[in-house]
């Protein structure tokens, strides 16, 4: 019964999870300061091209401000190929533009002196910009210089690393959700099920449809969602996986089994929904600023719903009869069989299960970042590489491989490039597979 | 319906190098999975490899030689990374692994802070003539009916076809060797190959090298026709691969070629069909954009029934069936 242990460990780690929460609350109230907005710099109106000449013109232009106070008589020269040069010089609207012989390439160039008095480049080695000769799509170009003091507010790093700290928590809590159940399916009957992140898709293709189609009431949506994905589980394993069981199709095999069902409902998706980002417009997008963190209701609600529905998960494994035969199974299913178990019977609840926790991510993912074909595809390796991080089979394993990979994607943007935070949750991955193989909690026999 | 453009187009495609990319990145995933055993997922991620050692070493002006050697060392290393942690693990893990790689080398061609080395999603284009300029057909348009190309369509279609030739009487040869033998046992039996004196993770490794390798060159083979594309090297081009390997017997010679030939003719058919009844009006209720995405679909059953009812492939032999896990 060592999975049954791990599993106790898993509701005592969701109380421990609860008190985590409640403390980053506490400290966020704690601390009063507003989240910072930054404020852009204005954008340049394109210059309007002269009308009445029939030939065509090329011309590079913009306008020249500080904050509100346009700027006139600065002087900017444009040079281009072949010795081209033409100095232009901003009139009282501020604006400045050069007609150019030809589409082609120009150094477009600030004179810092020709500024009126007090007034300064905000970045001093940005006094020239580049137009090159694959932009002219248009007849002209614009090139603005931001001027002034620099008055975009840069957060500090503590409040940043709160609110990535925040988000990584909750993207954490919804990779957890979907990840045990792979964990249950993969305990129970060894199968990798790479049409995981469909199922999480079909929860929130079904949350979609009813709350924003048909305007249903999100909470409503979601139970909709939830049962739908539970009966979509059942319908997995009762038209699929119980078959291929009775073959005796071996797990490998099954693994690309899955692999062919997921691209299967993948592109069925695609086919009914299309290919755009669908909005999960359901009014849970309202930003509440608790101290330096800003976070939707969207977000609150789904890390209390998270929460909730792990310790309820935590719950049935460790207390009631099916959750005890279900962690048997996971031990050893010929032994669970022979102790008067109906193994196929808990296999089919774990479907049922799984398919539920996984519909009910989806809606979450929904609420957190819109609605696509392949959502859940795009979370499939990140649950996995959780679950692979926290030991296979484990059920404990997969909650703190979700929040060690939600927290690694989201605390990772402090220190490299946004879009290549997942590359970071999956380096992270490799290496912990390196060094400690079984996985953070996994038992050394699992990795065979 | 325009019958003999659709099978035209069909036909062309036994030939195309596209598919003579895709035969050849199977024969390196056969090396993996038919005759070792390796689960691996990450193929994708060689032919990216080998697409983009092969096209930024010739954009900086190295020679052709220069950047398919280039492209090859590049694999060996990535092999050798991804191998070192995971060859030891059992087979779900490294499969877990090696599509995790795969993601990771995907995301960071990607990443728009290396746009002046990968373009970032835009790619790459412009790295052919180091490979036209050794071409030895004078210019103009040769062949006949549905195999019509000009002289740089046909010399990648040749070099592309000699190396799949050359790959499979390579693997053809290791494989009748005391090498191959070793390999096959490894998938066979792990332990007894062991329990003999031999290194399997060695044996494991080099058989990880030998198949990126090809997978590398495939990927050159992939880009001459067309241009880098980052999106092109997602985990759809890997499970691609893994259909044709196992739709023509994962290990087996001929298996990935024929493989391939299918996979592509059978695509192009249901393509033409669908565009053709669309157009005709006899689907009313679907677009040529959906028709694109049923193909898929029919990809996805294909691989499904396929791996349930005739795992061995075309040509495989029920014996040497891998799956033991």
């Amino acid at each position: 019964m060592i999975a049954g242990i791990r599993i106790g460990h898993g509701v005592r780690l969701a109380t421990m999870l609860l008190a985590m929460l409640a403390l980053c609350l506490g400290i966020v109230l704690g601390s009063g300061a507003l989240a910072a907005s930054a404020s852009t710099a204005p954008a340049p109106t394109p210059t309007p091209t002269e009308s009445g000449d029939f030939t065509t013109t090329y011309t590079i232009g913009g306008i020249l401000r500080d904050g509100d106070t346009l700027i006139e008589g600065a002087e900017i020269t444009v040079a281009g190929a072949g010795g081209y040069s033409e100095v232009a010089t901003t009139d009282d609207t501020g604006r400045w533009s050069v007609a150019v012989p030809a589409k082609g390439d120009y150094t477009v160039t600030l004179d810092p002196e020709s500024l009126p008095d007090g007034v300064q480049l905000r970045d001093p080695d940005k006094a020239s910009a580049v137009v090159s000769a694959t932009e002219w799509q248009t007849n002209t170009i614009t090139r603005s210089f931001p001027l002034g003091a620099d008055t975009r507010q840069t957060t500090g790093f503590f409040e940043q690393f709160l609110q990535r700290l925040v988000a990584g928590l909750n993207f954490g809590l919804l990779i957890a959700l979907a990840a045990i159940g792979i964990t249950l399916i993969f305990g129970t009957t060894g199968l990798n099920n790479f049409a995981h992140g469909e199922m999480v898709t079909f929860g929130a293709i079904i949350a979609w449809i009813a709350a924003v189609l048909l305007g249903i009431n999100i909470f409503i949506a979601m139970l909709i969602a939830l049962v739908l994905g539970g009966v979509f589980g059942y319908l997995n394993d009762w038209l699929l996986w119980k078959p291929l069981r009775k073959k005796g199709v071996k797990l490998v095999q099954a693994m690309i089994v899955s692999i062919g069902l997921a691209i299967a409902l993948r592109y069925l998706y695609l086919f009914f929904i299309g290919g755009d980002t669908k909005t999960m417009s359901v009014g849970l997008s309202d930003a509440v600023a608790l101290g330096p963190v800003r976070i939707t209701t969207g977000s609150i609600l789904s890390m209390i719903i998270s929460v909730v529905v792990l310790v309820l998960v935590g719950l049935f494994l460790t207390r009631t009869r099916i959750g005890k035969a279900t962690r048997a199974v996971s031990d050893n299913p010929s032994l669970a069989a022979a102790s008067g178990i109906d193994v196929d019977r808990i296999i089919r609840i774990v479907w049922v299960l799984s398919g539920a926790l996984a519909a009910l991510a989806g809606v979450m993912l929904a609420l957190y970042r819109q609605v696509s074909w392949d959502m859940g595809f795009q979370v499939l390796l990140l649950m996995f590489a959780a679950v692979t991080l926290g030991g296979l089979g484990s059920a404990y394993g997969a909650l703190v491989g979700s929040i060690v990979v939600g927290l690694f994607v989201e605390l990772s943007t402090l220190f490299i490039p946004p879009d290549l935070k997942y590359a970071a949750a999956l380096v992270v991955l490799i290496v912990v597979l390196l060094v400690r193989p079984q996985g953070i909690l996994g038992r050394k026999e699992r990795i065979g | 319906m325009d019958w003999g453009n659709i099978l035209g187009n069909a036909v062309g495609e036994i030939i195309s190098p596209t598919t003579a990319a895709y035969a050849l990145a199977a024969i390196g995933l056969g090396v993996h999975f038919g005759y070792t055993g390796l689960l691996n997922f990450g193929q994708a991620a060689f032919l990216l490899i080998g697409a983009y050692g092969f096209a930024i070493p010739t954009l900086a002006g190295a020679p052709l030689v220069v950047a398919v050697l280039c492209a090859i060392a590049c694999s060996v290393i990535f092999a050798f990374i991804l191998g070192i942690p995971t060859l030891r693990l059992r087979a779900d893990y490294l499969a877990i692994v090696t599509i995790a790689a795969a993601e990771v080398v995907r995301y960071i061609v990607t990443t728009t802070g290396l746009t002046d080395f990968t373009g970032a999603a835009n790619g790459l284009s412009g790295f052919k003539g180091t490979f036209a300029a050794i071409n030895p057909i004078p210019a103009g348009t040769y062949g006949f009916g549905p195999f019509t190309y000009n002289e740089y369509d046909w010399w990648i279609r040749i070099v592309g076809w000699v190396l799949v030739a050359l790959a499979s009487v390579l693997v053809f040869l290791l494989m009748r060797s005391p090498w191959g033998r070793v390999v096959k046992g490894i998938r066979e039996d792990e332990d007894a190959v062991r329990s003999l004196g031999k290194n399997v993770y060695s044996y494991k490794m080099q058989a990880l090298v030998i198949g990126g390798g090809l997978g590398s060159i495939a990927g050159i083979i992939f880009i001459l026709p067309r241009a880098v594309q980052p999106a092109n090297y997602t985990t759809g081009l890997t499970f691609f691969i893994w259909t044709i390997m196992l739709l023509g017997g994962a290990a087996t010679i001929f298996g990935p070629i024929v493989g391939s030939m299918i996979f592509w003719v059978v695509l192009s058919l249901t393509q033409g069909i669908l565009y053709g009844a669309i157009e005709s009006g006899a689907l009313p209720f679907v677009s040529t954009t959906q028709a694109g995405q049923i193909r898929f679909i029919l990809v996805g059953v294909a691989l499904m029934l396929l791996v349930i009812f005739r795992p061995q492939g075309i040509f495989g032999n029920k014996k040497e069936l891998s799956f033991s896990v």
